[in-house]
């Protein structure tokens, strides 16, 4: 008797943890199909998708050697080399293949970062109001003033880099500012309105009506600004390579372009080289804006209504 | 005589009345301008928590930097290490023994007395000296494309609220998409290799031909700086006019919501003065602060920009002082930059009101 009761109760969670599984599934499916009948959030995801692929497996397939080879250098484009060579002798596909994974890398950790950084300080000085709101914002001041891409210079210059995410924990530091603000002026609008005020009267605690209640209306926009720090971290990054601080990773492409830059752009096969990273961070950043726009499209319940 | 003195509870009572009546009129005058001082209070605020992070940043560089003049000095000279830091320290008005609180108050001393940094690389040069030989150029630049674009951006943005149907907006968004997704020191590179090294129409690097003209108020000289300054400018513009054109797309289309719009329409009045004198005065107003922001941002100069035509400004000076490791003007010149977008910005905040009526109540 008691056996069966207890087997009873058992397959009643069971089934019970099925329809939470199944109905989280569920909604999650809604949301992505929602959020992929957007055109533009295709084509964005879609390149994005390709640049993630060939990091991966691009190396593998097509895998970069760094020795030299003095009896082809400048190679024009053909089947062997579909870039050429550069000044070394060394293919350019391969090199920017290789780069791939270490500009998409940066770009992932420092957006992961920024975003963070930006949202938990941006809701709790909104939420909570007061001294904590006027010492964040102080800080956030001091963030925005001072102008950013000398400060990456300067921090570039103490802290070695010597991986993609010390490079990013370099560019997040000075870049959540902006985005702490705009989740501050979010998350203190929606202070006001009816739901938050009814969880603060029932006595819901701070933690619950921070995660629960606030993060999922601040969550799409939380999701387009990551896209936009994913842009603002590769503009960073390769503007520090630019400048020749960095260089530890010789086939990301901003050091490629900053490689063929200092050798001369008198000479025009230095251009051709300088092309192809050149072209494939203006795809990359085309397709992150069109990625923003789409989930701008779809998530921003402001744009709805008009 | 004990008449003639006057009790001390009698004389306090005007006294104190006086003390309130002053303090009452301070308060006034406070209250009525509280918008004022809590602004300058803010940016003061602000300037003096840059100054004492950026004093701490530059504190964290690894390696001394007297050691790095001495090793210099020593080489140059031929002298032992002990003298040549014994140099180093008197030359950089340095003593090596003091702590980092006392360096910091030495430091804020300086700002005080308006010296920024003294360069440890050269004789001669500080942050004072840089920025009154490379600002011109960068305000020259920066200023005049900011100017350019913003005017282009007001116009095509207003017009392409009001026809948002159009194949113009459709234009101008994929000008907007594209200009606002490349890096703009990457348009400024592709501009150079086009223009400088393909074409060979304009010049590559620098800010006058120092060979053909003498600086001066003279014709060849305004003209050789024009043609030098076309590229750099060029790109700016190119970079900036979508970002206005959005922004004021964005504004013109939220005025266009409003009654007054409505009301006129209703008169049958035309669109084109609907736009010139309804839409474009009132969606101008958020465009204001934008403007100050830009403004007060061209101060530290672009960085990247002006390392890609090696133009002789704010931002190619700090670039190339941090790989140099001359961290004392880098130091004067970050924190020039940031006081100016400080200043500036106060400026934009102070003015705001006294152009758009709205704020004042608010």
């Amino acid at each position: 008797m008691e056996q069966e009761n207890k087997q009873g109760r058992r397959s009643e969670i069971l089934s019970e943890i099925a329809r939470i599984a199944s109905d989280v599934g569920a909604s999650v499916l809604r949301g992505l199909k929602k959020v992929f009948s957007n055109g533009k959030t295709i084509t964005g995801f879609a390149i994005l998708m390709f640049f993630v692929l060939v990091a991966i497996f691009g190396p593998l397939i097509f895998p970069y050697d760094a020795s030299t080879d003095m009896a082809n250098t400048y190679l024009m484009p053909s089947l062997e080399h579909p870039f050429g060579t550069d000044w070394l002798g060394r293919d350019v596909f391969r090199q920017v293949i290789a780069g791939t994974g270490s500009v998409l890398a940066i770009a992932f950790y420092s957006a992961i970062f920024t975003v963070v950084i930006g949202t938990v300080l941006g809701i709790v000085s909104g939420y909570l109001g007061g001294w904590v709101d006027r010492i964040i914002m102080a800080i956030t001041n001091i963030f925005l003033s001072i102008p950013s891409f000398p400060i990456y210079l300067l921090l570039a210059a103490i802290v070695t880099i010597n991986t993609p995410l010390s490079l990013a924990v370099i560019i997040s530091i000075w870049s959540w500012a902006g985005l702490c603000r705009s989740v501050r002026v979010q998350i203190m609008s929606l202070k006001e309105r009816d739901f938050i005020q009814i969880c603060a009267v029932m006595h819901m605690s701070k933690a619950h009506i921070i995660f629960k209640e606030l993060m999922p209306n601040v969550f799409s926009y939380i999701a387009i600004n990551f896209v936009m720090a994913m842009r603002n971290a590769i503009m960073a990054s390769v503007g520090i390579m630019l400048v020749g601080l960095a260089a530890y990773d010789p086939t990301n492409w901003g050091a490629i372009i900053n490689a063929a830059r200092t050798r001369g752009l008198m000479n025009v096969k230095n251009i051709y080289i300088l092309m192809y990273p050149l072209v494939c961070i203006i795809i990359f950043q085309i397709a992150t804006l069109v990625l923003a726009n789409g989930l701008d499209e779809t998530l921003n319940p402001r744009l709805k209504v008009l | 005589m004990n008449d003639s003195m006057i009790p001390a509870g009698a004389a306090t009572p005007p006294r104190d009345g006086k003390i309130k009546k002053i303090f009452g009129v301070i308060g006034k005058f406070l209250q009525k301008y509280s918008y004022f001082f809590g602004k300058v209070g803010i940016s003061l605020i602000t300037l003096i928590l840059s100054t004492i992070a950026l004093f701490f940043l530059l504190r964290m560089i690894p390696g001394d930097i007297v050691e790095l003049y001495a090793l210099r000095l020593q080489n140059q000279q031929g002298i032992t290490f002990e003298r040549a830091y014994q140099l180093a320290a008197q030359l950089l008005n340095y003593d090596p023994n003091e702590n980092i609180f006392q360096a910091f108050v030495r430091y804020m001393g300086g700002l005080f007395r308006g010296e920024l940094g003294t360069s440890y690389l050269e004789t001669g040069v500080s942050a004072n000296s840089l920025i009154a030989t490379r600002l011109p150029w960068t305000l020259f630049i920066s200023s005049v494309s900011l100017f350019i674009s913003f005017f282009i951006g007001i116009a095509v943005g207003g017009f392409v609220a009001q026809k948002r149907k159009g194949i113009a907006n459709k234009v101008a968004s994929g000008y907007i998409a594209v200009s606002g997704s490349v890096p703009d020191y990457l348009i400024a590179l592709i501009l150079v290799i086009v223009f400088a090294y393909q074409l060979g129409w304009f010049p590559a690097q620098n800010n006058y031909d120092a060979f053909k003209v003498t600086p001066g108020f003279n014709l060849p000289f305004i003209l050789n700086v024009l043609y030098y300054a076309f590229l750099p400018i060029l790109s700016y513009t190119i970079v900036q006019t979508g970002n206005w054109i959005l922004h004021m797309r964005g504004s013109c289309i939220g005025v266009l919501g409003e009654d007054y719009i409505l009301a006129a329409r209703a008169r049958g009045l035309g669109e084109g003065l609907i736009r010139r004198k309804y839409m474009k005065k009132n969606a101008l107003l958020p465009l204001i602060t934008q403007f100050g922001v830009s403004f007060g941002a061209l101060f530290g100069g672009a960085t990247l920009m002006e390392s890609i035509f090696n133009y002789p400004g704010i931002g190619l000076e700090i670039s190339n002082r941090i790989v140099n490791r001359d961290y004392m003007v880098v130091q004067g010149l970050i924190f020039f930059s940031a006081a100016m977008v400080i200043l500036v910005n106060l400026v934009v905040d102070l003015i705001y009101p006294l152009v758009d009526p709205r704020v004042r109540k608010g």
